[in-house]
Parts: structure tokens; C-alpha cells; sequence
């Protein structure tokens, strides 16, 4: 306690080298516990995005980029695929339900997804979880109708029966509108945490009315433009689509399927378990993650290693101070429990500031990662692992600040009285 | 004949990797006693204070204190024996400049629980025993919770006996505690030591280079007579 106090009142006497070196612990720490948190909250929102379907069915590519495009809504499709061959599969006798995904448009940095009503029925994510509307209902058979995605609707403070303009292409500022046809807001779906929270669902016949009169990626002009109400007389059956996923009704079905699907005559389509793309993906971003974790424990270690080099510089000028301890009865261990104490409070201090900075972190950077990454990082308590690892930061500064103990050991045991500044 | 409070015999002392520094065949202290040292700069006045204290131990014969052989002991023990019954003084910077000046003369009581136990026992509480000691050094007692760094060096010095003097030490040991005060200060200060010292019942060790100080102590010792290993000093 003695020592404790005396540890305190010294590093009050040296509080600008002590403030910077629980500033440099604190952000050292802080930074570690970040590359934890988002290390964590990636891997488990990632891993919960989709979950339930057994096939992910789409143009012949690599099997990471159809789930990228299909599940994440990141990237874009080499190649479409015929509305037949959706159809085929949609009425084989193994599967239990198919739902058609159709991507390429967008709305203000919103991904697009023209899909059918089975999406609100089968689409699962998380542990089994269906899709629930928050508010109105799924789009019917107005073609004009269009669903969105929670973080949509609260991003771009979209009400029910808001009407909105989509845009062509995925690029954040869209030269080419699709604003003679705009959509109404019919429904708003509850939070998931994955990218369906990012996505304005439509119908694909919402997403043929709008392609009606275009020819070669260009809108027609004049005459040839077609309004609204014409579109929706019109037939808008769809022809191309961009994936689509499959429910089987056992999994023991899912690798013949598989082979079927990617044999099929029709034309070039590949067919991934969406568990092992998602393996597949995981262990690619895996490296990263990992050597972004050990470099933030080496950045750690740098900042306890800053610790050191402050008391150690500050052992000189404080032979005056051991001396007087010792002439009052502090034994040499006293001497050298003072400077692990040191290192104690230094370090405590440094990870109460890093707690702290990531909570203010947190809770600053919240929204932007939600909106912009998709990422939730909950403002909660340390998990055990975070503690462990909190502990060890502890354990180490312990044990780096035997070297300036043992130093101020030797040094009251060397100096005896006789200290000359 | 009564164990004297210090008894050294056929010291030797050398600091690692130097020529011995120290050879002193017989010294003693008597309890009351007030006994002024000096010698000239590096003839190893502080070495042997240490020695007394036990902060060093001798290579070779014994320090008695209270008849209790330091170099016996283990180190836990001398530093026990050391704050038990001896109180430092030094020629400046006595104190730990960020505590108070409250926290710094208790100092000793935190250590010994013999010091804490006779503060108490003569003033009540160890608190009182600090302010009273201040009181009688002339220090006013709104200066207790000032920090020890912001007094004047002739406070500090002060403060320094106060630290030294509580809980009743057998021993004082002062290293040129008045060289860094000037001559009215210094008179001051040493006829308050005297007064306290005796008050206390402790014996005084003062090491100086002033002689003009040794008319006021019962017994003057000149370091280079006492010692038979010659160091080459200054001067
Ligand atoms: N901690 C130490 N380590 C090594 N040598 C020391 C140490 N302290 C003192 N010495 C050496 O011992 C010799 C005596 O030093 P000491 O401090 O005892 O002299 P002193 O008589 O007190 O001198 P002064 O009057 O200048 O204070 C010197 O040569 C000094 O270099
Ligand atoms: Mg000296």
C-alpha cells in the first residue's frame, strides 16, 4: 500500500512522461482490442449471413466471387443467366424452393436485388432466421413496388409509401436514372445484420419494366421510351437473372445436385455449397486477419516497451529518491517492488485509457461501419478473451519492469549513501 | 561496563574494485553522546556512515549497534536495525520533493513499527509526533501539507532532522548537514538538533568540514587519524 502510494505520488511528480507513456499503452491497447472486436464481429457476421440454403447457383466463375455478388452484394457478375435455367432447376424434382437473384442497379450506393416473393418466405441468415418486415408487407403484383433493407430505410429516412428512383449500374453516382419510373415503398425489413440490411428488393418484373425500352445498356429516347403505365401492360416476364439460390429437401441430395447443375446443358453454370465458399473466402481474409492481430500485438509490445525506456531513463535521476528510502529502512526489494509497481499503475492506467478509447471508438464509429461495412461492433463489455488478453498485456508489463527493478536493485545495493547528483 | 550504542572493531571496507578504503581498529559511541567527524573530501566519511547504518557491510570486522553485529545479520534485518534506532540526515536533498512535508517525516514510521510505536506513545499519534517535532524545529505547521520540493533549503533541512528525530532514534547520523546553509542558518539549525537530540535521548554523529563546529560536541574525531588504510584524498 506504502509502496503503492509512493509509486503514485512519483509518477505524479513525472506525470508528462508518464501521461505520454499511458497514452502510448492506451492506444497501443486500444488497437489490439479493435483488431480483436472487428476480427470477431467480421468472422461472425460473415459466417451468419446466409445460412439454410444448400446451393448457390450462378454464371460459371470462381466459386468466391458468385458468393460475393450473390450473398454479399459485393462485386458484379461476369455473366447473367438464362431465366430457363432457373426455371429447370426451380421445378427439379429435389428441390424444395429457389429463389431467383437479380443484380445491377442501385439506389444511392444501395445495392438493388430484383428477386421473387419465395426470398421473404426461404431466404435465411444467422441461426435459421427468416426475413421479418418491420413495417407494410412484401411487393405484389405492381411491378412499381419495392422492399428495403433496414439500414436503407433508416439511412435515407425512407417511410412507407415513400416513392424513390432507382439508378442504373452499381457506381455510388449513377449518370443514367431510371426516373420516369419510380418505386413505391411498401415494405421496410427488420434488422439482420447482414447485407440484406443493404438491399431494395423488387420484384423481377419491377426489374424487367425498367429495362423495357433499353437497348444496349442505353435508355431509348423519345417515341421509344416507354411510360410507367405502358410498362406495366406490358409483358414482363423476366429473361436473364444473375443467380439463384436452392433449398433441397435433404441434404443428402446437395452434392448430385451440385454435379447435375454444373453439367448442365443449357449453358455454363456453377453451382458452390455456400458453407465451403464461405470457408474458402473466410480462410483467404483469414491470413490478413491473423497477421493484422500479430502486428497489433507487436504494436503493443512497442508501447510497453516505451514504458520501459521511461522508467529505466528516469532510474539516474531517482538514485536521490532510492537513497533516501533505504536510509529510512526500505530494503532493497521495497526498492525494486516500487518500480514494478510502477509499471503496474503505468499499465493499468494505459488499459483503462485503451478501454475507454475503444468505447468512445465504438461508439463514434457505430454507424459509419454499420452503413459503410456492414460491420456491427457492439458497445459491450470485454469478452473472456478480451480479458485474457488484457491480462496478458498486464502480465508482460510485469515482466518487462523486472529489468528496471532489477537495475534499481543494484543500484541502492551499489550506491549506498553516497549519491552525488 | 554498559554495551555502548556503537562499538567498531578493526573495520575494513573497500568499495568493489578499489584499494581498501577504510581501516578503523576501534570506535565507539556512548549512548547521549554528541561526536563530530571530519576529514577531508573522499577520505570516506559517507562510506563509513553507511557502514554504521548498514546500508554497506564491512569486508572484515564488526559495527556494533546496540550491541547487535551488522554484518551477523541478514540484509532484511540491518535494514530493520537501521530505521529501528538510526535517523539520516544528508547535506541537501533529504527529501522526497513530490510527498508532503507530513508524508516525508513520517517516512520512518512506515518502516519501523518500533518508530510508529513510540511517536504514539510520547505525542499519541504519529501525526502529532511529526507536528510537534516540526513545532520545535521552528516549522509552522501550515507547512504539513505543502509539497517537500517547494520549501526553502533551510526548511528542507529542517524537515530532514524532524524525519530523523521521530520515534525516538538512539542514533543520529548527519552528513554536512549544514552546508548548503548559510552562517546564521546554520547555528540555528544545529542548536535546534542539539536541543532535540537531547530531548530524544539520542546520541548525535555529525560529519562536517567545518571545525568550527566541533566546540559544540563533547568529542571531535579526525577521520585520517582514526583510519589506518591511507586513501588519497583532496586537499
Ligand atoms: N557508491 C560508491 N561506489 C563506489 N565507490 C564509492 C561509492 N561511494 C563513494 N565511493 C568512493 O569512496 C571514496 C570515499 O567516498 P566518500 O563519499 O565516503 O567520501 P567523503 O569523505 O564522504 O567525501 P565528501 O567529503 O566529499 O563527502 C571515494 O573515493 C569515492 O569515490
Ligand atoms: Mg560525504
Amino acid at each position: 500500500m506504502l509502496l503503492l502510494r509512493l509509486a503514485l505520488a512519483s509518477l505524479n511528480n513525472r506525470r508528462f512522461t508518464a501521461l505520454l507513456t499511458v497514452l502510448a499503452i492506451a492506444l497501443s491497447v486500444c488497437l489490439l482490442l479493435t483488431v480483436e472486436r472487428v476480427r470477431n464481429e467480421a468472422r461472425a457476421s460473415f459466417a451468419s449471413t446466409i445460412s439454410g440454403t444448400d446451393l448457390v447457383v450462378g454464371a460459371r466463375s470462381g466459386s468466391v466471387n458468385l458468393l460475393l455478388y450473390s450473398v454479399f452484394r459485393i462485386g458484379n457478375a461476369t455473366n447473367n443467366i438464362r431465366w430457363e435455367s432457373f426455371e429447370h432447376y426451380a421445378r427439379h424434382p429435389r428441390v424444395s424452393w429457389a429463389i431467383p437473384l437479380s443484380l445491377g442497379d442501385s439506389h444511392r450506393g444501395y445495392r438493388v436485388l430484383g428477386t421473387s416473393t419465395a426470398y421473404f418466405e426461404h431466404y435465411r441468415y444467422g441461426r435459421r432466421q427468416a426475413l421479418q418486415l418491420a413495417e407494410g408487407r412484401p411487393f405484389a403484383a405492381d411491378p412499381f413496388e419495392v422492399v428495403l433493407g433496414a439500414e436503407v430505410a433508416q439511412a435515407l429516412d425512407y417511410r412507407l409509401g415513400d416513392s424513390l428512383v432507382l439508378a442504373h449500374g452499381v457506381a455510388r453516382i449513377s449518370l443514367l436514372k431510371h426516373d420516369d419510373k419510380p418505386f413505391r415503398v411498401v415494405g421496410i425489413l427488420a434488422r439482420t445484420g447482414t447485407p440484406v440490411d443493404r438491399t431494395l428488393h423488387v420484384s423481377l418484373a419491377g426489374m424487367q419494366a425498367l429495362h423495357l425500352d433499353w437497348r444496349n445498356g442505353m435508355p431509348a429516347q423519345g417515341s421509344a421510351r416507354l411510360s410507367a403505365d405502358q410498362a406495366r401492360e406490358a409483358d414482363l416476364a423476366p429473361r436473364q437473372i444473375t443467380a439463384f439460390l436452392l433449398g433441397l429437401d435433404s441434404r443428402i441430395a446437395t452434392f448430385a445436385v451440385q454435379r447435375e447443375i454444373n453439367a448442365y446443358p443449357g449453358e455454363p453454370l456453377l453451382a458452390v455449397l455456400p458453407g465451403v465458399a464461405l470457408q474458402e473466402l473466410w480462410s483467404l481474409m483469414g491470413t490478413a486477419e491473423q497477421a493484422l492481430f500479430v502486428i497489433s500485438l507487436f504494436v503493443v509490445l512497442i508501447g510497453l516497451v516505451g514504458m520501459l525506456t521511461a522508467i529505466l531513463a528516469s532510474l539516474n535521476e531517482r538514485r536521490r529518491e532510492m537513497a533516501i528510502l533505504r536510509s529510512v529502512g526500505a530494503r532493497p526489494w521495497h526498492i525494486a517492488a516500487l518500480l514494478v509497481a510502477e509499471a503496474l499503475v503505468l499499465a493499468l492506467a494505459g488499459m483503462l485509457g485503451g478501454l475507454a478509447l475503444l468505447c468512445l471508438g465504438i461508439a463514434a464509429a457505430q454507424g459509419p461501419l454499420q452503413a459503410h461495412y456492414g460491420l456491427y461492433l457492439p458497445l459491450a463489455w470485454p469478452g473472456a478473451h478480451e480479458w485474457r488478453l488484457l491480462a496478458a498485456v498486464l502480465v508482460a508489463a510485469v515482466l518487462m519492469s523486472a529489468v528496471p527493478a532489477w537495475r534499481a536493485y543494484r543500484q541502492s545495493l551499489a550506491d549506498g549513501l553516497s549519491i552525488r547528483l | 561496563m554498559t554495551t555502548p550504542l556503537l562499538d567498531i572493531d578493526d573495520l575494513h571496507f573497500a568499495w568493489p574494485g578499489q584499494p581498501e578504503l577504510l581501516h578503523i581498529a576501534q570506535l565507539r559511541l556512548d549512548a547521549g553522546e554528541r561526536v563530530f567527524l571530519e576529514g577531508p573530501s573522499g577520505s570516506g566519511k559517507t562510506t563509513l556512515l553507511g557502514l554504521i547504518g548498514g546500508v554497506q557491510t564491512a569486508s572484515r570486522g564488526h559495527v556494533r549497534l546496540l550491541g547487535a553485529d551488522l554484518a551477523a545479520l541478514r540484509a532484511g534485518a540491518r535494514d530493520r536495525l537501521r530505521v529501528d534506532h538510526t535517523g539520516f540526515i544528508f547535506q541537501q536533498f533529504n527529501l522526497l520533493p513530490f510527498l508532503s512535508v507530513e508524508a516525508n517525516v513520517l517516512l520512518p514510521c512506515q518502516f519501523s513499527a518500533l518508530r510508529r510505536q513510540r511517536a504514539c506513545q510520547r505525542h499519541g499519534s504519529e501525526r502529532a509526533a511529526a507536528g510537534r517535532l516540526l513545532e520545535h524545529l521552528g516549522l509552522s505547521p501550515a507547512l504539513l501539507p505543502r509539497r517537500a520540493g517547494a520549501l526553502s533549503i533551510g526548511q528542507q533541512q529542517r524537515v530532514a532532522a524532524a524525519r530523523a528525530l521521530i520515534g525516538q532514534p538512539e542514533l543520529v547520523i548527519a552528513d554536512e548537514p549544514t552546508s548548503a546553509l548559510d552562517a546564521d542558518r546554520r547555528d540555528g539549525f544545529l542548536r535546534l538538533l542539539f536541543d532535540e537530540c537531547r530531548a530524544a535521548g539520542a546520541s548525535l554523529l555529525l560529519v562536517s568540514h567545518d571545525r568550527s563546529l566541533a566546540r559544540h560536541f563533547d568529542r571531535r574525531l579526525a577521520l585520517p587519524e582514526l583510519n589506518r588504510a591511507h586513501p588519497a584524498t583532496e586537499r
